[in-house]
C-alpha cells in the first residue's frame, strides 16, 4: 500500500521559546529548527511498514516555506521514497493544512496517512482529525500500536483512562503518540542518498485550495512567572513547610 | 448568542471535566445547552440537567454513539450545532479526538486548550509547551473550542432542572469499530482533578519502586503521575504521563520525585499551587520551579517522608 506521511518544520524541542519584547509573536531568530518529534515517529512507522512488506511506497509531504524541504529531506533520509512540498507563505492554520493534505490525498490516493498527533510549536492537536473529516476517512488518533489486518487497520490508542483498540476501514488516518516507536537515526549514506530522491513542489492553487484565515494572533506574552523557591535542609523541614507555611497538608 | 457544551461521561455519570467545560461556557456569557451523546446514557443526561444554568439537555441515545467513535459523534455534533454560536468541550483525549473533526465538518477553525475567555471571540491559549501564552481572535461565525480543564474551576453540579430533549439523529459513518478498552482501575483520585499529585521519573529506576510513592499517596489522598521517561521505560502506564503531550495537572501540591524538569514535563504541572522537588542533582532544572526543593537521594527521602506524614 502507498503511505503518505506529513512532516512539519518546528522549533527544536530543546529550545525554550520566548515571546518578542513587543508581544507581536514569538522570537524565532537564530533558533534551531527540526522535524516535529511526532512527525519523526510517523515517518519511522511508515518505514517499518515498508520493511515489513506492507507499505510499497512512502511519500513525505510538508507544507510551508522553502526551508521545510530540509525536513522533507530528513524524512527521505529516514526511508521515505519521495517528497512533496506544498509551498505557502509562513505558517498556515491547521484547517488549511488539512485542506492542502486532502488535496494531496486526492492526487496520490494513499491507503494510509500518518501524521504526528500534535506539533510542538502550536500544540493544536487538530490536523489529523480535520483531514480525516475532510477525506471522510476513519481516524486512529494518539496511536501507540498500529497493525494492518487484511483490509482493515487495528489501532491501539492512548486515551485518558488507559488504552483503547479500534478497527478502522482503509484508507485511514493515523496520528502518532510517543510510544508508537522509537525513531532511528539517519545514516550518513542515507542522508547522501536522500539528496537525490525526487521532491516535487506544489502550490495551494495546484491543489485547488484557498488559503483562508480564521484566527488572528492578537498578542503573545510570557506565562505567569513562578517565584523562586527555597531549598529545604531535610525531610523534617519539608514536612514543616508544607504543614505550616504552604498549608497544603494536614 | 448560545453555546452547546459537549458532555464527557460514561453513560452513567458525567466526568468532572464536563463541569470545567461548563465553567468556560459560562465565561462566554451566552445561553448554554448540553449535548449528551452515548448509548444508554439517560442517567448521564439527568446529571447534566441538574447542572445550574443549563437551558436544556440534548440526549442522543443510540448504540452508534456508545463508544464515542469520532467518525459518528462528529457527524452528530456538526448537525446539532446548527443553531449554536459556540461548541465547547473539555480538552481531554476524547474532546481532542472529536472536536477538530467537528470543526472541519463545519469549515471553521478549532481553538485548542483555551485557558481564558477574553471576550466572545478572543481567547488565551498556551503554545510552545506553555512557554508562551497566545491571545487569538476568531473570525468564524461558529467557534469550536476545547478548554484546558485546570484553567477553569468546575461549575456547580447542581442547582438546575433543565429539560431533557431526545435527539433522534443516527449517524453511523461505518468507518471504525470499537474492539476493546483497558481502563486503569484505581481507588485514588483522578490525576487531573486530584488536590495532591506525587509523580515519579526516571530516577525511580523501575515500576516496583513506584510503591514508595503509593505509600505517600495513600497518606495524602494523592494521585500518582509520572514523567515521559518513566512511562517510556515501562515503569507505569501511559495514562499517568504528565506534560506537554500527556496530562495537564494543577493541584494544590505537586511533588516531583526523580524528575529532572524538562520543559515538556513542566508544561504539564507548573500551574500547581505548591511544587516540591526531590532530586539528588542540586542543578536539576526542576528546582527552578519548585517552592520547596530537597536535594536528596529519593531512596532515603521517600521512606522518611512517608513515616513523617
Ligand atoms: C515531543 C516530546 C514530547 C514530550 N512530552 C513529555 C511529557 O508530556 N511529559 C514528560 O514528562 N516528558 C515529555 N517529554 C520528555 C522530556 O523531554 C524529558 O525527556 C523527560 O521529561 C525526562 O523525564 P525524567 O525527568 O523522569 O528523566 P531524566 O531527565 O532522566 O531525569 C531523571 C532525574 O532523576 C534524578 N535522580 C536519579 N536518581 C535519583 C535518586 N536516586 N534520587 C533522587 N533523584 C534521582 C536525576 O538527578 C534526574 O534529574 C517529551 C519529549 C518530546 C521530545
Amino acid at each position: 500500500m502507498k503511505v503518505l506521511v506529513a512532516v512539519k518544520r518546528v522549533v527544536d524541542y530543546n529550545v525554550k521559546v520566548r515571546a518578542k519584547a513587543d508581544g507581536t509573536d514569538v522570537d524565532l531568530n537564530n533558533v534551531k529548527m527540526s522535524i516535529n518529534p511526532f512527525c519523526e515517529i510517523a515517518v519511522e512507522e511508515a518505514v517499518r511498514l515498508k520493511e515489513a512488506g506492507v507499505a510499497t511506497e512512502i511519500v513525505a509531504v510538508s507544507i510551508g516555506e522553502k526551508a521545510c524541504q530540509e525536513q522533507i529531506r530528513t524524512a527521505l533520509a529516514l526511508g521515505a521514497d519521495r517528497g512533496i512540498q506544498v509551498e505557502t507563505e509562513g505558517g498556515v492554520e491547521p484547517l488549511v493544512v488539512a485542506k492542502l493534505l486532502k488535496g494531496v490525498i486526492d492526487k496520490e490516493e494513499p491507503q494510509l496517512v500518518i501524521l504526528g498527533k500534535q506539533s510542538i510549536d502550536g500544540d493544536n492537536n487538530q490536523t489529523g482529525q480535520m483531514l480525516a473529516a475532510l477525506a471522510n476517512m476513519a481516524q486512529g488518533t494518539f496511536a501507540s500500536v498500529v497493525e494492518v489486518d487484511g483490509d482493515r487497520l487495528k489501532v491501539t490508542r492512548e486515551i485518558d483512562g488507559g488504552l483503547q483498540t479500534l478497527s478502522l476501514s482503509l484508507p485511514a488516518i493515523i496520528t502518532t503518540d510517543l510510544r508508537l516507536n522509537e525513531p532511528r537515526y539517519a545514516s550518513l549514506p542515507n542522508i547522501m542518498k536522500a539528496k537525490k530522491k525526487p521532491l516535487d513542489v506544489l502550490t495551494p492553487g495546484d491543489l485547488g485550495v484557498e488559503v483562508s484565515k480564521h484566527l488572528t494572533l492578537v498578542k503573545v506574552e510570557p506565562p505567569a512567572e513562578r517565584k523562586a523557591g527555597i531549598k529545604v535542609e531535610d525531610v523534617d523541614q519539608l514536612v514543616d513547610k508544607l504543614k505550616n507555611e504552604a498549608k497544603v497538608i494536614g | 448568542m448560545s453555546t452547546l457544551v459537549i458532555a464527557e461521561h460514561d453513560n452513567e455519570s458525567l466526568s468532572p471535566a464536563t463541569l470545567n467545560a461548563m465553567a468556560a461556557a459560562q465565561a462566554l456569557g451566552a445561553d448554554i445547552d448540553i449535548l449528551v451523546a452515548g448509548a444508554g446514557c439517560s442517567a448521564a443526561a439527568e446529571a447534566a440537567a441538574a447542572i445550574g444554568g443549563v437551558g436544556k439537555v440534548l440526549c442522543a441515545d443510540n448504540a452508534v454513539y456508545g463508544n464515542q467513535l469520532a467518525e459518528n459523534v462528529s457527524l452528530l455534533i456538526a448537525e446539532v450545532a446548527a443553531p449554536y454560536d459556540n461548541i465547547v468541550a473539555a480538552a481531554t483525549t476524547n474532546g481532542k479526538n472529536i472536536m477538530p473533526r467537528v470543526a472541519a465538518l463545519l469549515d471553521v477553525a478549532q481553538i485548542s486548550d483555551v485557558i481564558a475567555v477574553e471576550s466572545a471571540d478572543t481567547f488565551k491559549r498556551p503554545i510552545y509547551a506553555g512557554n508562551v501564552i497566545a491571545t487569538v481572535q476568531s473570525s468564524d461565525a461558529k467557534k469550536v473550542i476545547t478548554v484546558r480543564t485546570t484553567a477553569f474551576d468546575p461549575a456547580p453540579a447542581d442547582g438546575g432542572s433543565a429539560s431533557v430533549e431526545a435527539v433522534d439523529a443516527v449517524h453511523d459513518a461505518g468507518l471504525s469499530e470499537f474492539i476493546s478498552q483497558e481502563i486503569a482501575q484505581s481507588d485514588r483520585p483522578e490525576l487531573t482533578a486530584a488536590p495532591i499529585v506525587i509523580s515519579g521519573g526516571r530516577g525511580m529506576q523501575n515500576g516496583e519502586n513506584f510503591k514508595m510513592l503509593e505509600g505517600i499517596a495513600d497518606k495524602l489522598g494523592a494521585a500518582i503521575g509520572a514523567s515521559r521517561a518513566a512511562v517510556d521505560a515501562g515503569f507505569v502506564p501511559n495514562d499517568m504521563q504528565v506534560g506537554q503531550t500527556g496530562k495537564i495537572v494543577a493541584p494544590d501540591l505537586y511533588i516531583a520525585v526523580g524528575i529532572s524538569g524538562a520543559i515538556q514535563h513542566l508544561a504539564g504541572m507548573k500551574d500547581s499551587k505548591t511544587i516540591v522537588a526531590i532530586n539528588k542533582d542540586d542543578d536539576a532544572p526542576i528546582f527552578q520551579v519548585a517552592d520547596y526543593g530537597l536535594v536528596a537521594d529519593l531512596f532515603t527521602a521517600l521512606p522518611e517522608l512517608e513515616s513523617k506524614l
